[in-house]
């Protein structure tokens, strides 16, 4: 029992360890060998521009059930005008960050573990080795950099269109007025707002990335190690996400 | 040339490699013979780098490769090329790309230059108008012949083959062995073979080391392994069911 609980604590530790340093030591690599940018590039059009379909989608739906269920609370009160405040502080703040993160990682961090995993299991990664090149500089590193560029744009087109949703809903549906949902929203939302929220995009990318990447590059054996390791790469990172969130807000605010 | 000393190696209780030691000589076809799980693929890898033994020593040309830095490591292992048991071609990139690969990360050649060292490299194994290609397009016996072209395309000293004809038809298996002849006697590295393929290898090899529980039961020419006494080696050569190499 004492055994086994010492066993399982060297291997907590260790894990963490190893977590802590590939972060580290992947940042350190983007100082020192950021690798080629046709590299960086392929991985800007992975992570970001094919991520732009499922968040312009995901803000849309996000802002037009915001402008609806806003417009019904804001109602109680008289102050459906507070609209486009409502909706876009939510976006700018909180959701389109979160959200557009969460998005990414379901679909570009569970791609990354798994394309690592396969060059793990595969022993391309061992065959890197060999040749004597850092396999950090090929398959780490450009993601790292694409997802920290993409996830802020990213999230910017979010907070956009997930506004305009809102408008949809709120303007054109429900009948606010179009002058009020706009000059509320531009009188309340500060500068400080929008880069809290490009701060936390930008954390994000970071966290998407050294998951995704860390899950892969230490995979398990065969179909199923990568299978598992996809599995908590999403999840790790969606909590991760959301914990980190927390602390971010409550140090931004 | 390659020298390992007392090596030790173990994954949580089970003893891969123990008290080992093996003296592998410059410019020679070597190979390492043993039953499957003895621990032969997890040799090759200490001898490049890619698992540190748990204690003992690791030479290549008089220079220790044990808890290097990273970077000494790799001025190590630009010595080495390798051809991998499942081959380990970047399955994103063609057949060109691959073999190019090395070329265009570890010389300033022209892309002239490396294209004309591709095609010889690939001709050299017998491959042509393959190069736009991808890996998963190609037989087990090509992919292969790709590997070892990419093994080979830096000239290197050192060539580490782990199981290269695994999976193959008799025709490929002697083809790829052929290929490894003549490839080493055109290029003269020294070159590492790990294989079960009794009694072809005995035809390739110039030294013949017999892994089993750990450690190298034997190590000589391959008309000394063939005439071994000893009764672990001469159960490996025959594949008989009796002697002390027992089925797991």
């Amino acid at each position: 029992m004492v055994q086994a609980l010492g066993h399982k604590t060297i291997t907590i530790v260790r894990d963490l360890g190893r977590v802590g340093w590939f972060l580290l030591y992947s940042l350190y690599m983007i100082v020192r060998r950021p690798g080629s940018l046709v590299h960086v590039l392929k991985q800007l059009r992975f992570i970001g521009t094919k991520s732009l379909f499922v968040i312009v989608l995901t803000a849309g739906f996000t802002g037009m059930v915001l402008g609806l269920q806003g417009y019904y609370t804001l109602a109680k009160f008289g102050s459906e005008g507070m609209l486009g405040t409502a909706v876009a502080l939510s976006l700018i703040r909180e959701l389109g960050p979160v959200l557009a993160a969460l998005m990414v990682t379901g679909r570009a961090g569970s791609a990354i573990t798994a394309e690592i995993g396969i060059m793990r299991i595969t022993e391309q990664i061992d065959a890197l080795e060999t040749m004597a090149l850092d396999p950090f500089k090929y398959l780490v590193t450009p993601k790292f950099i694409a997802a920290m560029i993409s996830l802020p744009l990213l999230c910017a087109i979010f907070d956009v269109i997930g506004i305009y949703g809102g408008w949809l809903v709120g303007v054109k549906l429900l009948g606010v007025n179009p002058g009020a949902y706009f000059y509320e929203m531009e009188k309340s939302v500060v500068w400080r707002d929008v880069y809290s929220g490009f701060l936390k995009s930008f954390s994000f990318g970071v966290i998407i990335a050294w998951i995704g990447c860390y899950k892969g590059y230490y995979a398990g054996h065969g179909a199923e190690g990568v299978s598992k390791a996809t599995t908590e790469s999403v999840v790790l990172t969606s909590v991760i996400i959301l914990v980190w969130d927390y602390f971010l807000t409550s140090v931004l605010l | 040339m390659i020298m390992l000393r007392n090596v030790h190696k173990s994954f949580g209780s089970q003893k891969v490699l123990d008290d080992l030691d093996l003296d592998i000589p410059a410019g020679k076809i070597t190979a390492i013979i043993g039953p499957s799980g003895e621990g032969k693929s997890v040799l090759l890898k200490h001898l490049i780098g890619l698992l540190q033994p748990d204690s003992g020593a690791v030479e290549v040309e008089g220079e220790s490769i044990i808890d290097l830095r990273r970077s000494e490591l790799n001025r190590i292992r630009e010595k080495f090329g390798m051809l991998f048991q499942n081959v380990a071609l970047f399955d994103s990139m063609t057949v060109y790309e691959n073999v190019a690969f090395p070329l265009e990360e570890k010389t300033s050649f022209s892309k002239e230059e490396i294209r004309v060292r591709v095609l010889a490299a690939l001709e050299d194994v017998g491959l042509k108008n393959i190069e736009n290609k991808f890996p998963d397009e190609l037989s087990g016996g090509m992919k292969k012949r790709v590997g070892l072209a990419r093994a080979v395309v830096l000239n290197p000293k050192i060539i580490l083959f782990d199981e290269p004809t695994t999976g193959l038809d008799p025709i490929i298996k002697r083809a790829i062995h052929q290929l490894i002849k003549e490839t080493h006697a055109k290029f003269g590295f020294t070159a590492v073979i790990v294989s079960h393929e009794i009694p072809d290898i005995f035809d390739v090899a110039q030294n013949v080391a017999m892994l089993f529980r750990g450690k190298i039961l034997q190590h000589g020419t391959p008309d000394e392994i063939i005439n071994s006494a000893d009764p672990a080696i001469r159960q490996f050569i025959s594949g008989s069911l009796d002697g002390p190499i027992q089925m797991v």
